[in-house]
């Protein structure tokens, strides 16, 4: 049953300091909610154990696209709308955009914000697969100051992220270096439209003389977090692409995904389709190369 | 309690509600405007879909049930009881091709139905039948299988080429 | 008397669709009487047991609130539908998680939520029975699997709600000496177990109702009234009779414009139409009590499981010569309407064939998980999964094709089915199949699959499934529901449809009004519907089992002619005249206008007040059906359907999708072309998400997957395109000739779909949903059964009388 609404309280600070000033004065007490597609749904369900929160939805220093010639920066507020829209992001981050097309439905896309879609850290979400072979940096901002890390660094255990109390993700920064490299993206969920992954995977990878100079790839719901899959991305660097060193080639990459991945039996699938299906996906993204 | 006010359907209208009351509930409980209907409470069958434009940005097709209403503040809200007058003679196109080739049947996704293909249309006059199913995913209909909603799209993609008053 | 002119055939606006694109219909939760309160239910949350006490925690100012346990029942703690098992609230026992324990209720609807967590019982647990194997295990002697009993041992079992046995032939040894004798002959034997889930109905809109209690001066409760989202505002009736000790005129439901019911919102009503009204008579307030999604999810009726097991003595020539079905499904903890359920499971097991013996053996069993109900369909979307995916196994056996297995076996016209009946009233399936297959394209595709296939890892296929559904209540029951239908003019002269048959998106009311128009000869959008209030609609009987369009459909045109009768001599002199004595009979003149007709309404009102024609349900002659043999007529008609599957299947994925659909049936004459096609659409649309996505998890009896986000129904962007393509044959006993057409669609697509999905990719699946998990386990280990467990019955083969021996058969196929 719903929860009772007179028992929470939402504030929205109408500048990015005010609601850093907010967050700063009593850490801990307010939860920030942009979109509210995942917060919003705790609450109908009864179950938002927070009762203070804090609107970042109106916030314009959160929602923004700057578009560098080295990086493009998006600022954590940008909706998937926003993204899906942009041309520098459809041209040079493809990968993203396809996610973002995979994200809920049209309206979910209208409110879910890519700041949400990380710091929620859902191993499922749409978004990180694509963040992380694309080697994004995060940078998140408090009243103390601002701090800029690798993406891949971000998430800690299940449900747990660096982000200090009263601190917020402010913004997401992409190299544009990948313009050579052949992608591949793909998402296996529940059904068409409107899926949560069972598993998804993104891979970019530069081929140079035959071989694979450079490969990276990134995974949902493999872990209890997104995952950049390393140790399959080593068994894979530098090795030789030709039709007769393909099959070896698969056989050790997904010997190496098996081995690093942890995937789970949950309500939507299960850990044995979770790891066969991204070995496939894996394969087939190796046999399109 | 907080003091909301949203231009609803072209109205302004002052709440006074707590700030974390669903908009779907400030609509149908505080407004009476009943059209947006609650079928999941969690975003995933568009039933309460409306359409909120800020500072004359485009209509974005939401689900009114994930919107606190405190974040729906100066905003502009196109309800389904704001989509034609109150008289059969003035239908909005869409309604009239819902009506006339069975996009409606028991009628509880309608209203989201409807302004979801109203959105559709605005981004895509003449939508690709894949733009369509995209552009409707949001929005579970368990009666037709679609198909005849389809069929309503289309005819009225059709009506705005044909030069009647268009979405 | 009328003869058929361009209403009944043509497409007309639907008669409430202006309320629902515009947003005005009014649904249940749109409506707020003044002084209304709200209503939650304090539910179990074990599977079974004993109450041992019940606490209220004191944080809450409970003197607030109004609360109600099954002490407060005025009348009998039970929701009757057929037996008297199933309690209104639970007083002791527990036989199913979120079991209905007590109500509350509170003019703040914010102030429920705590005070349900503020509820605290306690049990003494006991451990439950969730699978159809443990229930019988229970039947057969395990007194700890004992959870039911059933108020007469002498016709139940412990655990069995009901058993039909259905055979063919008049005499029972004979025809076990003549089965046993076609087994011990047969060319081949075929064996198969299969198995369909638990199916939630899905409807948009919950399931709601707002009840109010009426005392006399002296305070004793006089009259109690429910309106909401329903199907059957009689079985409420029924229900509150009991439940207050009222006579049914004291005992009032309206029908409030319903959001979808499928099913879901036949049986069920009567249960939160029952709490409802009780609240309402404690607290003296109005009480709205509307289910949010999760709890409707775990509390309301689905689609009975089933287990279906085939074991088929076939010729050389693929003829089938003998046949033993077993049809069991689960009922959940209460009988509820799980016997009408297993009727209709059993009758269609044969499915549209001929058999020349045949023996079903059929049991619904008790579970503790919620009672299983109504889903369009009612039983037989399982036991003709099971056939059609046997037919297309027996086919392999016999090294036919699916198409040809068939044609050999397809019942006609003059034939007999498997309960006895006659089918005299035209049937072609022959061409029928011959037309599916032509216009899907059938032979062509699947020769391209199989050229196609070994090259690329997406693996195509096309299917298909032959079947028939029965229209109307299953054997007597039409005779017993003695439907009466009125038609009154109102004081401007139009007519005016009196039923309790409901509209819930299938088009009553449009296809209601068509057929009055028709045969008044007047506009359709003269006739008017009444909102079913059992104050002033008449019993028609409820709405379900596909009856609406042909029972209810032929009882309103025959209250239209005798309306007209009435008003002959006035459509003779519509103008009133001094001249004619308007006592005279006279036959309704050959022409008249529109205009004629209200004017002759007018005049006969003005002369006598007022005008209510009615019709009651008269059996036709040549039907009969004994319900002890289980034999003759078991519906007045059936729809005869070809359903042909195309599917693709990814071997990365594992996922198998739908491509693209045909659809023909023979439905009679089609009243309303684009609601049939919409009928039919949104049937195959549901059957695809039985087939393929729609997963009811539980976990000790609790359906785990309770939020549209993990119970997976197909969007848009699932559903492929779906043609549809009508025969049609009038039949005598629908109005202008149509049938039933609402559950039909419903049949098909599961075994369709699979069909095709053995084509893609050789595996013979016998279980739905089939996940891509299940699809995976099967592609990666030939040797694991779907789900653990053994898809073939050979080596598990039962103990009820179906293990006849096959020692001499030449052949037996159980791979």
């Amino acid at each position: 049953m719903r929860s009772n609404v007179t028992e929470y309280d939402l504030i929205a600070p109408a500048t990015l300091p005010a609601a850093l000033a907010a967050l700063a004065e009593n850490p801990g007490r307010y939860t920030p909610i942009a979109g509210g597609t995942e917060l919003m749904v705790a609450l109908s369900a009864g179950r938002l154990a927070q009762r203070q929160l804090l609107s970042l939805h109106k916030l314009r220093e959160l929602r923004f696209i700057d578009v560098l010639p080295d990086s493009i920066t998006i600022g954590a507020g940008t909706t998937f709308t926003d993204l899906r829209k942009h041309p520098v992001i459809a041209s040079d981050f493809a990968l993203l955009a396809r996610a973002g097309s995979w994200l809920g439905s049209i309206a979910n896309q209208n409110r879910a914000t890519i700041g949400g879609n990380i710091v929620n850290a859902s191993p499922a979400a749409d978004s990180p697969p694509a963040l992380l072979v694309y080697e994004a940096q995060v940078t998140l901002v408090s009243n103390r100051g601002a701090r800029t890390i690798p993406y891949d660094q971000f998430h800690l255990s299940y449900k747990k992220t660096v982000l200090e109390p009263g601190e917020l993700l402010f913004s997401i920064s992409l190299p544009r270096r990948f313009g050579a490299y052949r992608s591949y993206i793909r998402k296996v969920g529940t059904r068409n439209a409107q899926a949560i992954s069972k598993i998804a995977l993104a891979g970019l990878a530069l081929i140079s003389e035959g071989k694979i100079a450079d490969i990276r790839l990134g995974a949902a719901s493999l872990r209890e977090v997104p995952t950049r899959c390393i140790a399959t991305e080593q068994a894979l660097l530098n090795q030789t692409l030709s039709p007769e060193s393909l099959p070896a080639l698969i056989a050790s990459a997904r010997a190496a995904l098996a081995n690093e991945v942890r995937p789970i039996d949950d309500i939507r699938s299960t850990a044995r389709y979770r790891a066969a299906v991204a070995a496939n996906l894996l394969e087939e993204f190796l046999r399109g190369l | 309690m907080t003091s909301i006010t949203l231009t609803i359907n072209g109205e302004r209208r002052t709440v006074n509600v707590p700030p974390m009351k669903r908009l779907l509930d400030v609509l149908r409980e505080d407004l009476h405007l009943t059209g947006a209907k609650e079928g999941c409470g969690e975003g995933e069958c568009g039933s309460c879909s409306v359409l909120i434009s800020r500072d004359g940005g485009p209509a974005e097709l939401t689900n009114s049930c994930l919107v606190p209403v405190l974040q729906a503040e100066g905003a502009q809200i196109t309800t389904i009881e704001g989509l034609a007058p109150a008289d059969a003679a003035k239908l909005h196109p869409i309604q009239q091709c819902f009506l006339e080739h069975g996009g409606a049947q028991c009628g509880i996704c309608t209203p989201g139905m409807v302004l979801a293909t109203h959105h559709l249309l605005a981004k895509y006059p003449h939508p690709t039948l894949p733009q369509i199913q995209e552009g409707l995913a949001g929005n579970l209909c368990r009666c037709t299988g679609y198909m005849r909603i389809f069929e309503a799209v289309e005819a009225a993609a059709g009506a705005s080429k044909a030069g009647k008053p268009g979405p | 008397m009328t003869t058929p002119g361009p209403i009944v055939g043509s497409s007309p606006i639907r008669k409430e669709g202006l309320a629902k694109v515009t947003g005005r219909a009014q649904y249940v939760d749109d409506i707020a009487l003044p002084g209304m309160w709200h209503g939650a239910t304090v539910r179990s949350t074990i599977a079974r047991g004993r109450i041992t006490s019940i606490a209220f925690d004191p944080s809450i100012p409970w003197d607030e609130f109004c609360i109600v346990t099954a002490a407060d029942i005025p009348g009998e703690n039970t929701i009757i539908h057929l037996t008297k098992d199933h309690p209104c609230l639970a007083a002791e026992h527990i036989n199913h998680p979120a079991e209905p324990v007590l109500l509350l209720a509170h003019p703040d609807k914010h102030a429920l939520h705590a005070a349900l967590a503020a509820v605290r019982i306690t049990y003494e647990e006991q451990p439950g029975v969730f699978t159809i194997e443990d229930s019988e295990a229970g039947a057969g002697g395990d007194a700890a699997k004992v959870i039911w009993q059933g108020d007469d041992p002498k016709h139940h079992s412990p655990n069995t709600f009901k058993t039909f046995l259905m055979q063919s032939g008049d005499d029972p040894a004979e025809h076990d000496a003549a089965l046993a004798a076609a087994f011990a002959s047969a060319d081949f034997i075929v064996e198969g177990e299969y198995r369909t889930g638990a199916q939630e109905q899905l409807y948009i809109e919950n399931n709601g109702v707002i009840a109010e209690a009426f005392r006399a001066a002296d305070g004793t409760l006089e009259s109690v009234t429910v309106s909401g989202s329903m199907q059957c505002p009689y079985y409420l009736v029924h229900a509150l009779t009991l439940v207050f000790g009222l006579p049914a005129e004291k005992c009032r439901v309206i029908q409030t414009e319903t959001g979808g019911a499928f099913g879901g919102k036949e049986d069920f009503p009567s249960v939160i139409g029952s709490h409802a009204a009780l609240l309402a008579m404690k607290c003296g307030h109005p009480v709205k009590i509307t289910y949010d999604r999760a709890e409707d999810l775990i509390a309301t009726t689905k689609r009975h499981p089933s287990r279906t097991r085939h074991r088929t003595a076939v010729s050389r020539e693929g003829k089938l010569l003998a046949g033993e079905i077993e049809v069991v499904i689960d009922g959940g903890a209460y009988s509820t309407l799980s016997p009408v359920v297993l009727s209709r499971a059993t009758i269609h097991a044969p499915g549209p064939y001929h058999w020349p013996h045949v023996t079903v053996r059929a049991r619904a069993m008790a579970t503790n998980v919620a009672p299983h109900g109504a889903f369009r369909g009612f039983g037989a979307p399982q036991s003709l999964f099971a056939l059609e995916r046997h037919m297309d196994k027996i086919a392999k056996a016999v090294g036919l094709t699916p198409e040809e297995l068939r044609r050999r076996n397809l019942l006609g016209t003059g034939m007999k089915t498997a309960t006895g009946q006659l089918l005299s009233d035209p049937v072609d399936m022959q061409g029928m199949l011959t037309r599916a297959l032509t216009e899907s394209n059938y032979h062509a595709r699947r020769a391209e699959f199989d050229r196609m296939n070994p090259a690329s890892p997406i693996k195509r296929g096309i299917g298909f499934a032959t079947f028939m559904h029965g229209s109307g209540f299953t054997g007597s029951g039409e005779r017993r529901l003695n439907s009466l239908v009125k038609i009154e003019l109102t004081r401007d002269g139009r007519p005016r449809i009196l039923v309790s048959s409901t509209e819930f998106g299938q088009g009553t009311n449009t296809i209601l009004a068509q057929v009055c128009a028709q045969t008044l000869r007047i506009p359709y959008e003269d006739v008017l519907v009444a909102q079913p209030d059992t104050k002033i609609v008449p019993n028609s009987g409820p709405t379900v089992a596909s009856r609406t369009a042909m029972i209810v459909g032929k009882l309103v045109e025959r209250a239209s002619q005798s309306l007209l009768t009435l008003l002959a001599p006035y459509l003779t002199f519509p103008d009133p005249t001094a001249d004619f004595d308007y006592s005279t009979a006279c036959e309704v003149p050959p022409n008249y206008t529109p205009a004629d007709f209200t004017r002759a309404a007018l005049s006969y009102l003005k002369q006598h007040g007022a005008l209510v024609a009615e019709a009651r349900y008269e059996s036709p002659g040549n039907i009969f059906w004994d319900d002890d043999k289980y034999k003759g007529e078991a519906y007045p008609t059936y729809a005869w359907a070809v359903y042909v599957a195309e599917v693709a299947v990814d071997t990365r994925t594992y996922s198998a999708t739908v491509t693209e659909f045909h659809a023909l049936q023979e439905v009679g004459k089609v009243i309303h072309p684009v609601l049939a096609k919409g009928q039919i659409e949104g049937g195959v649309a549901q059957g695809i998400g039985y087939a393929l996505y729609e997963k009811c998890v539980y976990v000790d009896g609790l359906m785990r997957n309770n939020q549209m986000t993990n119970y997976i129904m197909p969007t848009s962007a699932d559903i492929p395109p779906i043609f549809v393509h009508f025969d049609e044959v009038p039949s005598i006993h629908g109005p202008s000739g149509a049938k039933g057409i609402g559950e039909l669609p419903m049949d098909g697509p599961a075994p369709a779909i699979l069909n095709a999905i053995e084509h893609a990719t050789g595996i013979s699946f016998t279980e739905i949903p089939l996940l891509p998990e299940d699809i995976f386990e099967r592609m990666t280990n030939p040797g694991v059964a779907h789900s653990s467990r053994s898809d073939e019955w050979g080596t598990t083969r039962g103990s009820d009388g179906l293990n006849a021996t096959d020692r001499d058969t030449p052949s037996e196929v159980t791979a």
